[in-house]
């Protein structure tokens, strides 16, 4: 099967390898988020994780606190919640990296941008395609909604913008948001599935007619043009193969640089940093991606689990807050509402019970992979200042 | 009933959206329908809430004895369903295969744009379309719930022949993209949007709901998830902000309790963030309640078995979703 199959498949299917940790855990298995920002080693890191997490939200907060730790950082975040984009200073998807005024000490700074995935693939054919050439791929109706709507392509836009970043040298740290879904990470598959296809029958199929003698095809082109005729009509097919054909010389680079991308990722001097909450399923995904990413040997820094209500402090336990709460409710005045006070205090230790037993789960089935927890706060980052208190809290 | 109810369940992720899918499904059921609660993300979430065997690409009955009515289940994967597709209505048999290891399949599911929503919409389409088998019984199914994608993508997923329309401006695929749009449409489907109550969830199902009517997609009902209950009374939340209730008095009772007076300061310390938190869904439940769409509030459960979804359910027939 094709490495599609990762994707789809139940976990299970996909041995599970080691991960490949990198050092930045002390000695009782804590995430150092500090270590990892200050190793000057590290030039790149991946927040990857379900959607609803608090992805970007750690990406900028981790920019952040590099910026004001003197790292000269670039966090290219993806489709940003809106007040999250302008505590940043970003109100337009320019796709360019813009300073954040008021972020950075010590000779760091903070650039931020807002990837535009059709923008970024234009980009990509102009600067790779003749003009007459880009033109025709431009006006293309099958590029046109490959560019913009076909699902995938905002994974691999935001690989193509790091690839961009990183050889424009700019910045010593770049911090890269992932989109909010499961194939997040499918551009690993990119190199092969783009090889896949490149040496694939279906492309020389498509080119096919183009290219001319009629005796290269085999038995079965007849049958397959016949089917996709039949099936998607004859104008997509005529659309396809201009569009493959036009594009033909794109491929390899594109392929090329999907290798030297996965390259990159794969190196010393790349982190990743699968993001979660304390939840079941967001923690199910967050062993999805650990696993998915051990598959592929990728440099795992560590699990940053979001939301975590640890902030309980008094040193009543659950059993004596339910026991006295039940005996003091009948009760008048102060004991009645000292009642309530317990019933409070009982429903955030049972909580943090709970997340605690999410957490202690996950690293049961993934020993060595440190964690960090964030500790939940009442509202949304709405300015820098929220943006360093998370930070804070990533770097206790 | 002539056709078959579309709920489709969006929302953004982590508010909960599988086990709002399930619990309503389970709440048609109780009203003694026949029911398919489909996934399209390849999760099998449905299978983990309902721990049950991952679901295959084929119905299978998970739960039935509620008021007479069955719960079924399906896995909807676009490879599986465009191999049938092209079975089903092409007979294409040899040529089928023949696309397969040209990669075709390969092309068609990951490159092709809006093909995937195409594929994995028509097959609901195509359930929605079944008769019973006795030929006038009805159709096969009263009820069709989907654990859709995420607000973000739900009007593309639901409004795939816009989607397909650089791609195929005639023949089948544009056909049957129009077909779906059309079911979408109707009055036989819903949109529910699950949310929770906080700022960036709240706000992108306001978004959503804008979105979808721009749109012509029908919007059902707002479903609000793990919404907490008010813990303090009226009463003991003003002793506490208006300084009625001191940590002396509190660490009194504790004490008499047989409990660590000294842990007061800190109870009233949660008290406080309580109230905050509660003010703080009360204010969202309130942009909320500006918008056109009917809401529905559940609870946080400690622990989501099938008697938590059943609760769940229970609260979607109560709030008029099922």
């Amino acid at each position: 099967m094709s490495p599609r199959t990762s994707r789809t498949a139940p976990d299970s299917r996909r041995p599970r390898s080691q991960p490949r940790v990198v050092a930045t855990r002390d000695a009782a298995g804590h995430l150092d988020v500090d270590a990892l920002i200050a190793d000057r080693s590290i030039h790149i890191v991946v927040c990857c994780g379900s959607g609803g997490v608090g992805k970007t939200t750690t990406s900028a907060a981790l920019a952040m606190r590099a910026a004001d730790a003197g790292r000269k950082v670039c966090v290219l975040t993806i489709d940003p919640a809106r007040r999250l984009a302008q505590s940043m200073g970003l109100t337009e998807l320019d796709n360019t990296p813009r300073a954040v005024a008021g972020a950075g000490a010590d000779g760091g700074s903070l650039d931020a941008m807002m990837l535009d995935m059709k923008r970024t693939f234009d980009e990509v054919v102009e600067a790779h395609a003749s003009p007459e050439k880009a033109e025709q791929i431009l006006a293309n109706p099958f590029y046109q909604a490959l560019s913009s709507s076909f699902a995938g392509t905002q994974e691999y836009m935001a690989m193509e913008k790091l690839g961009q970043l990183h050889a424009q040298g700019d910045w010593d740290l770049i911090i890269v948001d992932t989109p909010p879904s499961r194939s997040a990470l499918d551009f690993l598959d990119a190199p092969e599935r783009l090889s896949s296809m490149l040496d694939g029958r279906f492309i020389k199929l498509l080119l096919a007619p183009a290219k001319g003698p009629a005796r290269l095809l085999s038995a079965g082109f007849g049958l397959v043009t016949g089917a996709i005729n039949k099936v998607l009509g004859a104008q997509v097919l005529s659309d396809v193969q201009t569009f493959v054909a036009a594009f033909d010389t794109l491929f390899g680079g594109f392929r090329q640089r999907a290798e030297s991308t996965y390259a990159l990722l794969q190196a010393q001097g790349t982190a990743f940093l699968v993001v979660a909450a304390p939840e079941p399923a967001a923690m199910r995904e967050a062993s999805y991606f650990v696993e998915r990413l051990a598959g592929d040997a990728m440099p795992l820094a560590g699990l940053v689990v979001n939301r975590v209500h640890d902030d309980v402090t008094t040193t009543i336990d659950l059993d004596d807050a339910r026991a006295v709460a039940r005996r003091l409710r009948g009760g008048t005045g102060v004991d009645a509402q000292t009642a309530e006070l317990l019933d409070v205090h009982a429903e955030r230790l049972a909580t943090a019970a709970r997340e605690q037993r999410e957490r202690d789960g996950f690293a049961r089935s993934h020993p060595g992979v440190p964690q960090v927890p964030v500790t939940a706060l009442s509202t949304d980052v709405h300015d820098l200042e929220g943006l360093r208190r998370i930070g804070d809290l990533l770097g206790r | 009933m002539s056709s078959t109810a579309l709920h489709v369940v969006t929302g953004k992720g982590g508010t909960g959206k599988t086990t709002v899918a399930v619990a309503l499904a389970l709440a048609l059921a109780g009203r003694g329908q026949r029911v398919l609660v489909c996934e399209v993300e390849g999760r099998q979430g449905i299978a983990q809430l309902l721990d049950v065997a991952p679901l295959p690409y084929e119905e299978r009955r998970v739960a039935s004895g509620l008021g007479g009515g069955e719960v079924f289940a399906l896995a909807i994967d676009a490879e599986s369903a465009l191999l049938e597709y092209l079975e089903m209505f092409y007979r294409l048999g040899r040529a089928g295969k023949a696309l397969d290891k040209f990669g075709v399949i390969d092309f068609a599911t990951t490159i092709a744009p809006g093909v995937r929503d195409v594929l994995l919409t028509g097959k609901v389409y195509e359930i929605a379309r079944r008769r019973g088998e006795k030929r006038d019984t009805g159709p096969q199914y009263d009820a069709i719930v989907i654990d859709a994608p995420p607000t973000g993508r739900i009007r593309q997923f639901l409004n795939v022949s816009t989607e397909v329309a650089g791609l195929a401006k005639v023949g089948p695929i544009r056909r049957q993209a129009d077909s779906i749009t059309a079911m979408m449409r109707s009055d036989a489907t819903r949109v529910h949007l699950v949310t929770v109550l906080e700022e960036m969830p709240v706000q992108e199902t306001l978004d959503g709901i804008a979105d979808l009517a721009a749109a012509d997609l029908p919007v059902g009902h707002v479903i609000v998830n793990l919404v907490r209950g008010a813990l303090l009374s009226d009463a003991t939340a003003s002793a506490i902000t208006g300084g009625g209730l001191t940590p002396k008095a509190v660490a009194k009772a504790l004490a008499a309790a047989g409990l660590d007076g000294s842990a007061a300061t800190a109870l009233l310390d949660e008290g406080r963030g309580h109230l905050e938190r509660q003010e703080l869904q009360q204010s969202q439940r309130e942009l909320l309640e500006d918008s056109p769409a009917t809401t529905t509030e559940l609870p946080l459960l400690d622990d989501i078995g099938i008697g938590g979804l059943m609760e769940l359910a229970e609260l979607l027939r109560d709030g008029g979703v099922a």
